[in-house]
């Protein structure tokens, strides 16, 4: 029994050891880390963004990660460790201000779109309203949610009074981030839904129907640098740059200034 | 020599001491900050009551379900020996461990709208049967097993005394092997009601998230957590002392038995 315990036990303590020893830092000097928090919308421009920011660096590695606006926020405030947060909306950004000393920028703009299934009950945004039409919706405090909130009352004053209530009636579901909406219609599980005009990419088959500019809502993206490092600060000037907004504008945001 | 023995007995309880605290230290915080929170004052948001009644009301169904078409699998599988039976064994464990987005998923392609089995089941996606069907996918296995367990250790020769006395099968079934076995069937469906509670990431993949109508207390936490912490609080709370009584039960039925035989 002695002679079986000894080893184990060298290897517990040489386990323990080796767990202390490495840090818990995010990065050492060898290969710096960007963790970057951005909303859903995001994800195609940001992870092109990321190589292209990486590739003029050189040993950076940026780390993503992609949620709806408000689990980001709510997860920056729980203490997560992003360094930069880009948002959907403004309300979301504000919810993370006391945790920063840098002010946000705007970045881009997205106006929305509304989704259906190629083959769908839904041609029309009068269509909206119907008996039996299934409409899929992000979940509250979602921006997404929001600005189609206000699209919806927009267009109610064109198509009557009754428009808006109709269309919450035919609410089926409300999903996590504006992507889970887009993919309940790409499934065809649902008849409509509203979704960002950058979100129909090459890849996704889905037939839209666009909201007239009276009625559309202009998105506006916030950014900020969550932490300290001039490595954030790097990356959203990089973002604001020439090159940056034209990826941006490649997939469909509405680049600034 | 005799440190080292000491040293080994030391971090054995170590390691049992962190494993404790791993399990108890989440739930004592949740209790630490609704007591922070003052939580326990304030009424919460009617979207919880709402809640409630759904997860209780498809659970419930869930397990009515679980318990029809579990029972003869279990017994099945307990007494019959056939082919394959092994592979039937597998197949009724995979939901236990498969990931939840993956099961979800899967509910998708087989019930949505260009699911297999879309024109056996009609529209389910978005509605409360979506629920049901999810949530006894999930639990199932968990009734299964229990109770095919309770039904192995009945001896059949107990079964074979019964009919050699003049019972018929069913008779057999209803009087001797299900008394025998009740300790069991009742696990079993504490436990698959337990897990059946608890189902989310299936559920909000396969069946959606509209209050009334697919929010569960799961869905509903995951979903007002940012708008209204009060009302997560107190679903947490009652989901915890839902899953306590489940399984104290089922503890309390074990500790039971064990003292019996």
């Amino acid at each position: 029994m002695i002679h079986s315990i000894r080893p184990l036990l060298i290897s517990l303590v040489i386990l323990m050891l080796a767990a202390c020893g490495s840090d818990g830092e995010q990065s050492d000097s060898s290969n710096p880390r960007l963790t970057v928090f951005a909303a859903s919308s995001l994800t195609d421009a940001f992870e092109e963004l990321a190589t292209a920011f990486e590739e003029q660096q050189g040993d950076v590695e940026v780390r993503l990660n992609f949620a709806s606006s408000s689990t980001l926020a709510t997860q920056i405030i729980e203490g997560a460790p992003a360094d930069v947060f880009a948002s959907a909306n403004v309300a979301q950004m504000m919810r993370v201000e006391e945790t920063t000393r840098n002010q946000p920028v705007i970045f881009a703009r997205n106006r929305l779109v509304v989704v259906t299934p190629s083959e769908g009950n839904v041609q029309s945004l009068e269509d909206l309203a119907d008996d039996n039409i299934r409409v899929v919706l992000a979940a509250p405090n979602v921006p997404i949610r929001e600005y189609a909130d206000l699209a919806i009352e927009n267009l109610a004053q064109e198509y009557g009074d009754d428009f808006a209530a109709a269309v919450f009636a035919n609410l089926v579901s409300e999903e996590e981030n504006v992507r889970a909406v887009l993919l309940r219609i790409d499934l065809g599980e649902a008849d409509a839904g509203f979704v960002y005009a950058s979100d129909i990419t090459p890849d996704i088959e889905v037939a839209q129907i666009p909201i007239p500019d009276a009625a559309n809502v202009m998105a506006e993206y916030p950014i900020v640098a969550t932490s300290e490092t001039t490595l954030a600060l790097q990356f959203i000037d990089f973002i604001s740059s020439a090159e940056g907004q034209a990826i941006l504008e490649k997939w469909g945001f509405i680049p600034v200034g | 020599m005799n440190t080292l023995y000491r040293i080994g007995h030391w971090l054995v309880i170590a390691g049992a001491v962190a494993a404790l605290a791993l399990l108890a230290a989440p739930i004592l915080a949740l209790v630490w900050r609704a007591l922070q929170e003052n939580a326990l004052t304030r009424i919460p948001n009617e979207a919880v009551q709402t809640a409630l009644q759904l997860s209780l009301t498809t659970t419930f169904i869930s397990l009515l379900v679980i318990f029809v078409i579990g029972t003869p699998l279990a017994y099945i599988l307990a007494r019959r020996r056939f082919y394959g039976r092994r592979w039937f064994n597998i197949l009724v464990e995979l939901p236990i461990v498969l990931p939840p987005s993956v099961a979800g998923l899967a509910l998708l392609f087989t019930f949505g709208n260009e699911g297999l089995l879309r024109d056996f089941s009609g529209q389910v996606v978005f509605t409360s049967a979506a629920v049901v069907i999810t949530q006894v996918f999930v639990a199932l296995p968990f009734y299964v097993r229990a109770v095919q367990t309770g039904f192995s250790n009945i001896h059949p020769e107990i079964e074979q005394a019964a009919m050699v006395d003049g019972a018929s099968q069913w008779g057999t079934f209803l009087y001797v092997t299900l008394p025998l076995s009740s300790r069991s069937i009742v696990t079993g469906g504490l436990l698959s009601w337990a897990r059946a509670l608890g189902e989310f990431g299936a559920t909000i993949l396969f069946a959606g998230n509209l209050e009334g109508e697919t929010r569960t207390m799961p869905l509903l936490i995951f979903i007002i957590r940012e708008r209204d912490i009060n009302a997560a609080i107190w679903t947490s709370l009652i989901l915890i002392a839902l899953a306590i009584l489940a399984v104290g039960l089922t503890r309390f039925l074990a500790d039971d038995r064990a003292a019996q035989s």
